[in-house]
């Protein structure tokens, strides 16, 4: 047998066996309504859209489309539910029912996670070990928070804000939908939530999970719908909070609405996150925390590594480990145990991405793509790198949102400072070196919420996470994360 | 014969200097009786251009400055302010205010400085945690400033108001520009002058004196500023500061109905709206 070239040629021998998750256990109505109220209604002008799985095309459930008139029943649901027992109830026990939530969806995590991989195209080792464990993590740590808040705050008075309308991504729809219910639950908020259209099901299922775990109705309201939606939350006049995850985009045109309102928001933006080598990193480690950054979630991730800055000296080195790397990942079925990249979300993405990488090759990148065989239906994407670009590139400035890296070199510290910063966003960012007090000076001088040193994309409930700059207002996650569901006013 | 007295000019402050306002217009400003005071600089947009480039200029530095630093320069202005009360007082009584309640502003004003240049190297403590996270991994959260920060300060509290929110904007290691009151304007000429014998370094603050009407909207809108306070103005101001501040994400912050000799005046929150959180990560292990 010839020697392979690649290094790293793990499938040289033998083909992987398909090992599929099992999805006979799995529960997914042919139809969903709107959970308003406790319980699952009919839109009112009768309207449905269809889920697809992006791996197969094919038609998951009907769900429902909700109307301005949905929204408003929603939003009087929640508001009563403020009113009436929510606000009024020991904050003790309201932590309690958040536990129970948690607590549900860890029995639950199995079927979750099958669901998240069917309807969002995201692999399931990814949706079983990150997505339901991290969103049940989520209600289990503000559950606790509830009948703490006094400590939070020194010398503040907190106070719930009342009902907050939240509207997320298609990326992580269950975390997403934890990150945004469990802290506005916590503080004592009600809520109305839209997820994304091409993924709701698992924030239906979180509906049944919440009518289960007995909450009082109206104190979690799911609309689903698209943008039209999203922008009769946004634009409802009693609702007194929103909580945006999404493109930076639609965040200004949130804003923009907003604006000469008493609406409190937070938002959660795009990225293009630099990942940094010096070269006295841990290389090999390195390569792993750019194929982490970067085709982790298929690259469908706010604060993917983006962008790699790597210093000259260790450049070709740590690009043709990375080539041979890239070699070895898996995409296919994304029910499948030992898949890596998953299926880029929708049609619509999948364009998305494509057009960027006909940019990248105009504007002069060299691009280079896994060799990997995808199956025939379904939306893919080969890993791919961009090379020889620069910093005015557009695949190096904007935001592309799935498994493309553009790579750059540095030579000097300050250069590769100057150019991590240099785009309007600053969600994340990525350090790799031996040396501390680099690690530290890196950690500084990067522009973003969130730094990641000779690790990336690693979340926690605990954690706050949230942007700089174009990449959004607030923080989500630990104790800073409280903030955005409460009025902070003088103890009176 | 008695002595003719020497009358000030008054100018703006950018980048440690006191310029004209490069328009070379300027507004009456009259007592009560219609007299003339002083002519104001009627500050520019071109002028506010010029002094977010020396804010933002001064930037690096001054968050780079270390936080016992910061203190002792807020302490310093306050020192400052304290030789100069009469003076201060007096140009208050000048703008039309009692002799009890200009005495009350400049002490409280003083009073104010101290109060901030004590948490310079405190509020970092308050508001920074290590996070325990779930996996091997060393994580912790702390405050940085958010960059320059444009402040259209409060117009019915010429000095008190503008010290109160430059004060905890600076402490917290950002750069700012501050447009004066518009109808009490002279007090914060002064406080320039006050800030630039006090070892702040140029551009860490900029005063602007002019009309609201010309420069609220720039003053939201610029690219190169992080986050805009702003403490008066009704609905309507606060939908065009909002509107053109979401075009860079500025972080906005309104101050309106703040009684600024009150408590809602006086807390570290106030430091908190102009910084952002920054999260580190790094793996455990030998």
């Amino acid at each position: 047998m010839a020697i392979p070239e690649n290094k790293l040629a793990f499938n040289g021998g033998w083909e992987y066996a398909p090992a599929p998750e099992s999805t006979d256990h799995v529960r997914i109505d042919k139809r969903y309504g709107l959970f308003i109220n406790g319980d699952f209604v009919a839109p009112e002008k009768g309207k449905y859209f269809d889920t697809i799985n992006p791996a197969s095309e094919e038609k998951l459930a009907r769900v429902a489309e909700a109307s301005d008139v949905d929204v408003d029943k929603a939003v009087k649901a929640a508001r009563d539910a403020y009113r009436g027992p929510w606000s009024r109830m020991k904050p003790a026990e309201r932590g309690k029912y958040i536990y129970r939530i948690a607590r549900i969806i860890q029995e639950r995590a199995r079927e979750f996670a099958a669901i998240e991989s069917l309807d969002g195209g995201k692999p399931i080792r990814e949706s079983r070990d990150v997505d339901i464990p991290l969103a049940a993590a989520h209600f289990f740590y503000y559950a606790g928070w509830a009948d703490k808040l006094d400590y939070a705050f020194p010398g503040r008075k907190a106070r719930p804000m009342g009902v907050a309308g939240q509207i997320i991504p298609w990326n992580f729809p269950m975390l997403m939908a934890a990150w945004k219910i469990a802290p506005a639950l916590a503080c004592g908020n009600t809520v109305v939530l839209k997820p994304a259209e091409t993924t709701p099901l698992t924030a239906l299922k979180l509906a049944e999970v919440i009518a289960d775990a007995g909450l009082p109705p109206g104190v979690v309201n799911i609309v689903t719908g698209a943008g039209k939606t999203g922008a009769a939350i946004v634009e409802h006049p009693d609702i007194d909070k929103i909580a945006f995850t999404g493109s930076t985009n639609v965040g200004k045109i949130i804003m923009r609405a907003l604006a000469g309102t008493d609406k409190k928001y937070t938002l959660e933006l795009g990225g293009k996150a630099a990942n940094i080598i010096f070269a006295d990193a841990a290389i090999d480690q390195a390569v792993e925390g750019i194929v982490n950054g970067i085709f982790f979630n298929q690259g469908h991730v706010c604060c993917a590594g983006s962008r790699l800055l790597v210093q000259e000296s260790v450049a070709d080195e740590v690009i043709a480990k990375l080539k041979d790397r890239m070699e070895t990942l898996i995409v296919g079925d994304p029910l499948d145990k030992n898949t890596d990249i998953g299926a880029i979300n929708s049609r619509m993405q999948l364009d998305k991405i494509e057009s960027y990488l006909a940019v990248g090759k105009e504007e002069g990148g060299t691009m280079h793509q896994s060799s990997c065989r995808v199956p025939q239906k379904g939306y893919w994407c080969r890993p791919t790198i961009f090379t020889g670009v620069s910093q005015s590139n557009r695949v190096v400035q904007e935001e592309i949102f799935g498994p493309v890296l553009a790579i750059q070199t540095f030579r000097r510290f300050d250069e590769a400072i100057t150019k991590a910063n240099n785009t309007p966003y600053g969600l994340s960012g990525g350090v790799w070196t031996d040396k501390g007090a680099k690690i530290f000076k890196m950690t500084q001088s990067i522009r973003a919420g969130v730094v990641w040193a000779n690790t990336f994309n690693k979340f926690d409930p605990a954690s706050p996470f949230g942007g700089y700059k174009e990449s959004g207002v607030g923080r989500e996650g630990g104790l800073h994360g409280l903030d955005a569901y409460l009025k902070l006013g003088a103890v009176s | 014969m008695s002595r003719i007295p020497v009358a000030k000019t008054y100018k703006i402050y950018i980048g440690g200097k006191f310029p004209r306002t490069e328009s070379g217009r300027y507004f009456p400003l009259e007592d009560s009786k219609g007299k003339v005071i002083a002519n104001v600089c009627r500050g520019s947009r071109k002028d506010f251009r010029n002094a977010v480039v020396a804010a933002r200029n001064a930037q690096p530095g001054w968050a780079g400055a270390s936080a016992y630093l910061r203190g002792q320069i807020l302490y310093r202005i306050g020192e400052m302010l304290e030789g100069r009360r009469e003076q201060f007082a007096a140009e208050l009584r000048l703008q039309g205010a009692t002799s009890r309640a200009a005495d009350r502003e400049v002490d409280a004003s003083i009073d104010r400085l101290i109060y901030f240049a004590g948490w310079a190297d405190k509020y970092q403590q308050v508001f920074s945690a290590v996070n325990p996270v779930a996996s091997s991994h060393f994580n912790f959260s702390v405050l940085e400033p958010t960059g320059v920060v444009s402040i259209l300060a409060p117009d019915d509290s010429g000095l008190l108001g503008l010290v109160s929110n430059i004060a905890p904007a600076i402490a917290g290691g950002n750069t700012c520009v501050a447009l004066a009151s518009g109808s009490k304007p002279l007090s914060a000429v002064s406080f320039a002058e006050v800030l630039h014998a006090s070892d702040v370094p140029g551009g860490v603050v900029n005063i602007l004196t002019g009309f609201r009407s010309e420069l609220t909207e720039q003053f939201a809108s610029h690219m190169d500023i992080n986050a805009v306070v702003y403490c008066d103005g009704d609905r309507k101001t606060s939908r065009a500061v909002q509107t053109v501040a979401a075009e860079n994400m500025k972080r906005v912050i309104r101050r309106t109905g703040t009684d600024w000799s009150g408590a809602d005046a006086e807390h570290p929150y106030l430091i908190r709206d102009t910084q952002e959180v920054k999260t580190t990560w790094h793996p455990i292990g030998a």
